[in-house]
């Protein structure tokens, strides 16, 4: 029984290593930014998922000490990927706008593109930027 | 068996950590460098995680967890400082 469990964490072990390195490959790989995004937020979170998946079931088992920790780190870091992929894609966004903007065709409707050209001109506030950046 | 699986682990890991210090260093952009040291931060993650198990130690967790944290909200503070031009306001 003892075998069935070192061969189940081992395997863990080795998918979440190759998982982190085709995380790691793709974001040197891939051509721009918003594509690279994928490869990191996707592929190393599910690499460093399967070596705290192997920590907590070796530790369940051949310590007898089963923690919360792992399942803590796990759940923090599958909570956080989208949001910190969220979070670079909009400074992108930001960073990039007046060349982005130009590729945008019209969008037909009395709101405009989100992130770039805020709400319709109901309202004339004036902050700029961080206006727009507030409504997305 | 396990520890064949270790030296996997550890090799795959750091080559993916030194690809993410080649994207540091190479750029181009600002966001880029960004987006490397929040994947760099989860692969040290992933590293401590395994060498917690080869040292059959659990003393490291509490480490990993505040990486993890650490990591986050440094990535959001500076994403908010290029979208906001301010961390907290």
């Amino acid at each position: 029984m003892d075998f069935v469990f070192e061969l189940i964490v081992s395997v863990l072990i080795v998918l979440g290593g190759f998982f982190s390195l085709v995380g790691s490959i793709g974001l040197v790989k891939l051509p721009d930014l918003l594509t690279r995004l994928h490869a990191p937020t996707k592929a190393t979170t599910l690499g460093v998922g399967g070596a705290l998946a192997a920590s907590m079931l070796f530790f369940a088992v051949f310590e007898a000490s089963l923690t919360i920790h792992e399942l803590l780190i796990t759940g923090f870091l599958f909570l956080t990927a989208p949001i910190s992929a969220h979070f670079i894609a909009k400074a992108h966004l930001h960073e990039h706008a007046a060349e982005l903007r130009e590729q945008l065709p019209p969008t037909g409707r009395p709101q405009g593109w989100s992130t770039f050209d805020g709400l319709p001109a109901t309202e004339e506030e004036g902050e700029g930027d961080d206006h727009k950046a507030a409504h997305h | 068996m396990i520890e064949y699986a270790l030296m996997f682990g550890f090799c795959a890991v750091s080559l993916a950590l030194l690809l993410n210090l080649w994207r540091l260093v190479r750029g181009p952009s600002l966001m880029d460098r960004v987006l490397a040291v929040d994947t760099m931060v989860i692969n040290a993650i992933a590293l401590i995680i395994l060498f917690g198990i080869q040292q059959r130690t659990t003393i490291f967790f509490e480490g990993a967890l505040l990486f993890a944290m650490f990591g986050f909200i440094s990535t959001v503070a500076y994403c908010r400082f290029i979208l906001r031009g301010d961390v907290i306001e």
